[in-house]
């Protein structure tokens, strides 16, 4: 179970604004959340808390396929990215250093700014506890969902290869 | 069912008969390709992992294009441990200062990659190599550290939109328009988790330079790549230099696509990408007289012989407007060199341009050519998202070489053919 407060972003939030070229230079993690997103909202890296929930539009994640895009959003402590849809270089990135995203058309666009979200990632339901809607997240395929809970590819070819 | 170009491909490299939309498959990869932003976080990915060997040195490629010559001591870091990695595994595709190139004007010049290939690398413009008929797309680092370990990966294997592409160029249009015009008409995500397929009688009169720039922008339209069927032209271009077997894979006639676009090369005007989404496009006739700072001429988009030349043909004998700033950068050492030779980069200074060497710089607001706030830039690159060239309130046009040249002569926005007359 995760629950957290919502950051909310539009469509096509792209890579150079999750994390911009100028500070690739320095691919430590801490480093790159001190910076994420702060070409679109400079107030995320110093405020947001541990566990809290990211939601954006459609096409999350599109451009470079800087992985440094989803472990700058992991370092900062985000619990979950939600969007209506991802672009894929980063869907695949995300599940492979093991950070969690689901997609949800409608929880994207019905949930706001701020408002404090519980997901329960073994059903895949999404409730908003400040409107009280109710959403359900598209389940990821099996072996997906089994690479996110071993903590990322590598780990899970090794438990693949030991098994 | 019959299968697309793509799903052909990925089949062959799985070891099965077949495949369709949406399988998950494990294939075999050809070549694994990093550069000196991802291949260090791969080497720690690798490492922690707990590889101490790669799968295979001769089918690694490591590039250090993007923040070479170094730009700061921590871009100097990254190439070490990218330089280090490549010389303990002894990498036979290792790409250093005073050889390298832009990566992917680089390997299908070299013969690192040819048709028929599965390839992963870690940068999204990896899907170039489907100008060869290779299956190519780009990856993170935990994939690239995978692929260098062990030889493979998993893929879905994508849906398809069929490109049915029609008729011949007008003067000063390209395969820049061809991409940037399709992308219009898609959206940024309008090939989500699917391959465009480039078919029809129009492919016969790109060159090969054109085609590597319309899946090199494949990803702008969300695919997982882009890939043009091998002819007389392809293997023109990988003989004497790709020594590997030459594979042709044809689509069946009842391959299933999505949906089919069609495009008439005849009717394509030249094209531009307004800030801040390479779909946002207007023909050069709609947006003239926009003014600009900056001109950008290079990357792994434009960055080839014949773009050289077609902003040769514009700029030789002008000057480069009051104001302009015109950066030109040969995607690689051959290319510079056949510049040099052809009397291109003497033109070029003479009409007040810097020409850099080989690097991604200013693409990616990396060096080279970093904006201020207010500044406005025309690049042949690919893309122009908030604060891509530098500052988030500077500007990028997305265009073809003819067009930015003609732009470094006017100040602004123009047709090639209003500057040459």
């Amino acid at each position: 179970m995760i629950s957290g407060k919502v950051w909310k972003y539009g469509d096509n939030v792209d890579t150079d604004v999750i994390i911009p070229a100028r500070y690739l230079n320095d691919p430590d993690p801490k480093a790159l959340a001190s910076h994420c997103m702060e070409d679109i909202d400079a107030s995320f890296a110093g405020s947001v808390r541990e566990g809290d929930i990211m939601v954006g539009g459609w096409n999350f994640g599109c451009g470079s396929s800087r992985e440094h895009a989803p472990i700058s959003i992991q370092a900062s402590g985000i619990s979950c990215v939600i969007a209506a849809s991802f672009a894929r270089i980063f869907y695949r990135n995300a599940i492979n250093i093991g950070f969690t995203i689901l997609e949800c058309p409608e929880a994207a666009e019905a949930i706001k700014a701020g408002d404090e979200v519980e997901i329960d990632l073994k059903t895949g339901v999404i409730e908003d506890k400040t409107s009280g809607q109710t959403f359900h997240a598209n389940p990821q395929p099996g072996f997906i969902g089994e690479m996110i809970k071993a903590g990322g590819l590598l780990n899970y070819l090794k438990a693949k290869e030991e098994d | 069912m019959g299968m697309t170009m793509t799903q052909k491909i990925m089949a062959a490299h799985a070891g099965i008969e077949s495949v369709k939309a949406g399988d998950l498959i494990e294939a075999k990869l050809d070549l694994v390709l990093g550069n000196d932003v991802t291949t260090p976080v791969a080497i720690g990915v690798f490492e922690k992992g707990g590889f101490t060997k790669v799968f295979d040195p001769e089918k690694i490629a490591i590039v250090l294009d993007h923040y070479t010559p170094c730009k700061d001591i921590q871009s100097a870091d990254l190439c070490k441990c990218a330089r280090d990695f490549a010389i303990k595994h002894n990498i036979k595709h290792f790409y250093d200062v005073g050889r390298v190139g832009i990566e992917h004007a680089l390997l299908p010049e070299q013969g690192i990659v040819g048709p028929g290939q599965m390839v992963i690398g870690a940068d999204s413009h990896t899907c170039t190599y489907g100008a060869l008929g290779a299956f190519s797309t780009g990856v993170g680092s935990t994939d690239m550290a995978a692929g260098m370990a062990a030889g493979e990966n998993w893929f879905k294997v994508p849906d398809a939109i069929k490109v049915e592409l029609t008729g011949a160029f007008k003067p000063f249009a390209s395969g820049k328009d061809v991409i940037l015009h399709l992308i219009g008409m898609i959206g940024v995500d309008g090939a989500l988790y699917q391959s465009l397929e480039f078919t029809g009688d129009g492919v016969s009169q790109l060159s090969m330079d054109d085609r590597f720039t319309i899946a090199n922008m494949a990803i702008e339209a969300g695919a997982k790549n882009g890939i043009f069927p091998v002819d007389e032209k392809t293997e023109e271009y990988v003989k004497g230099r790709f020594d590997g077997e030459v594979k042709k894979y044809e689509a069946d006639s009842d391959a299933s696509y999505s949906r089919t676009v069609t495009i008439d090369l005849s009717e394509l005007e030249p094209t531009v990408s307004l800030p801040h989404l390479p779909s946002n496009t207007k023909t050069v006739r709609e947006v003239a007289g926009m003014k600009i700072d900056q001109v950008v001429i290079g990357s792994c988009t434009n960055g080839r012989i014949s773009d050289m030349r077609a902003a040769h043909a514009v700029l030789k004998g002008k000057t480069v407007a009051d104001g302009v700033r015109c950066i030109i950068i040969p995607a690689t050492q051959a290319v510079y060199r056949q510049c040099l030779d052809e009397g291109i980069i003497a033109d070029l200074i003479d009409a007040g341009c810097a020409v850099s060497t080989p690097t991604c710089g200013p693409c990616l607001g990396g060096h080279m050519g970093v904006m201020s706030a207010g500044e406005r830039a025309i690049a042949t690159t690919n893309r122009n998202f908030v604060g891509r060239m530098g500052d988030t309130k500077s500007e990028v046009i997305l265009a073809n070489p003819a067009v930015a040249a003609a732009a470094a002569v006017a100040g602004y926005i123009a047709n090639p053919e209003e500057v040459l007359s």
